[in-house]
């Protein structure tokens, strides 16, 4: 698996979002979940709470400290993964997939113009092109 | 006004760190591993087979001469003077108000000759507070910049060090000390640590650092032996409900209050004694209790509330990987520090309900 996934959005924050439609996806990236170490801690809003463009959505805490997920867009929330609440540890394993945090109706999908492409999150974090690994 | 850029210390096994992977922080002066692997991998190793710890940044103190153990024993809170050859103790250094200065080990080495392990982050405060309370009754070195210390514990760490030592580790009562070679160099080897399992400490000249750190990786890989960072390190001692200074214990705090009054041998004459002695009679105020949360990570310096209102401060707080749990040591009013009691942690604005605990959180199977 790439550690930069090809299909998604991401911010500078290292949150990723998977647009289908009206609804996307969000989680943090494997970069991050690598800085942040083993995750055993995660506070994210109901459903119903509405969630805006780079505020604060939640936290997650490793071993060592709490971090803030910023969101990367603005929406409604629609659902929230109960598994990565109860077992933490999936974001560490599973950051794209089983460690996604939450699913949010998009007020606003010009926002997602605003976010990183893969090949600019790959620069970002200093990973050179192609490089994917593990 | 400028100053210079505060230069980081090396530990001699610097490239090993590197070599494996880790992850470095300024730790006191020094540049050290916080974790390789991983917190929670490190710690289960410790728990269940073997961890090696690079704890070359610890202060070594030494004592020597006739009236050595005399002034070790003023210096100290534990009954040092009871100590034969061969025999270590933990205790604390005081002031005279009774306040916490630094938690050591005291080793007697030698008949004449005493060890006294300190925090590396109190050093210099350490070196100044001892000399000028030395006398003339005995010789003082400090040795820290030349002494490596490389830490085996776990379960099955008497097994891998017995297996590079010329000595019997494996007969070593615990707060035992001897000598002997390890992996071919000339150690001072303690059944001490800070991780709440079995486990040894090995004192040797920084020109032999790399070597025992290499033959102890190696003769524990079927164990399943792992490099352990500070990470690790103090998720372990909290379990263990060890004191960390700075963080339970430190210049604001006395042995009554922070649950060290076993530390104290009040029959003698100590730095601090009578001030600690007063502080007993008239009862603390304020207790150091272990807590359990229930949704949240306490962290160090976070507020513990009780209805409500603010009642006391985390002193340190963590995941704990063996426990499972969520747990934190905190200073609470002497009136709820009962086991049992309900109180809460305020974390981000939010009041997470906690439970006082009995500690340790973890103790080892017997």
């Amino acid at each position: 698996m790439s550690t930069v996934p090809d299909d998604l959005r991401y911010s500078k924050e290292h949150e990723w979002v998977r647009a289908d439609g009206e609804i996307a996806t969000i989680g943090i990236t494997h970069f991050a979940q690598e800085q942040l170490g083993d995750v055993v801690f995660v506070e994210l809003p109901e459903k119903g709470a509405t969630v805006r463009q780079f505020s604060s959505l939640g936290v997650v805490e490793s071993v060592k400290a709490a971090s803030d997920i910023y969101s990367p867009v603005s929406g409604e929330v629609m659902e929230r993964n109960v598994k990565v609440i109860e077992s933490p540890e999936l974001v560490n394993d599973a950051p794209y997939g089983d460690g996604w945090m939450i699913k949010v109706r998009l007020a606003d999908k010009g926002e997602l113009r605003q976010l990183l492409s893969p090949a600019d999150y790959r620069s970002h974090i200093g990973e050179t092109a192609g490089a994917g690994g593990d | 006004m400028a100053t210079a850029p505060a230069t980081l210390r090396r530990t001699p096994l610097y490239e090993r760190h590197a070599a494996l992977g880790a992850k470095m922080v300024a730790f006191a002066g020094y540049e050290m591993p916080i974790q390789y692997a991983g917190i929670v991998a490190e710690h289960r190793a410790v728990r269940s087979g073997a961890g090696l710890f690079d704890l070359s940044h610890m202060g070594e103190f030494h004592f020597t001469g006739a009236g050595a153990g005399a002034v070790v024993d003023r210096l100290v809170s534990s009954d040092v003077a009871a100590l034969a050859p061969g025999q270590a103790r933990y205790g604390l250094l005081c002031n005279e108000r009774g306040t916490i200065v630094d938690d050591v080990i005291v080793y007697r080495v030698a008949d004449a000759q005493y060890l006294m392990v300190v925090n590396a982050a109190n050093l210099a405060k350490d070196r100044a507070h001892v000399l000028a309370h030395l006398g003339n009754d005995a010789a003082f070195e400090d040795r820290s910049l030349g002494t490596a210390l490389v830490a085996i514990q776990g379960p099955r760490a008497a097994e891998i060090l017995a297996s590079r030592a010329e000595a019997d580790v494996r007969g070593l009562p615990s707060f035992a000390v001897t000598h002997g070679n390890v992996a071919g160099a000339p150690a001072t080897i303690a059944r001490t640590g800070y991780t709440g399992e079995d486990g040894f400490e090995v004192f040797v000249s920084n020109d032999a650092a790399t070597r025992i750190w290499d033959a102890l990786l190696a003769a524990g890989s079927e164990a399943g032996i792992v490099p352990v960072g500070l990470g690790a390190r103090d998720t372990l001692r909290l379990e263990a409900r060890y004191s960390l200074y700075g963080n339970e214990i430190d210049e604001t705090t006395d042995p009554i209050e922070a649950g060290l009054a076993w530390t104290c041998r009040l029959e003698k004459d100590f730095l601090g004694r009578d001030a600690i002695a007063a502080r007993k009679a008239q009862g603390p105020s304020r207790r150091i209790v272990g807590l359990v949360l229930e949704g949240g990570v306490a962290r160090h310096g976070h507020e513990v509330t009780a209805d409500g209102r603010v009642v006391g401060r985390v002193t340190s707080g963590t995941y704990g990987p063996t426990v499972d749990k969520n747990i934190a040591l905190a200073y609470v009013p002497t009136g709820i520090s009962k086991v049992g009691t309900a109180v809460a942690v305020r974390i981000r604005g939010r009041d997470v309900p906690a439970t006082v605990v009995k500690t340790p959180f973890y103790r080892r199977p017997e």
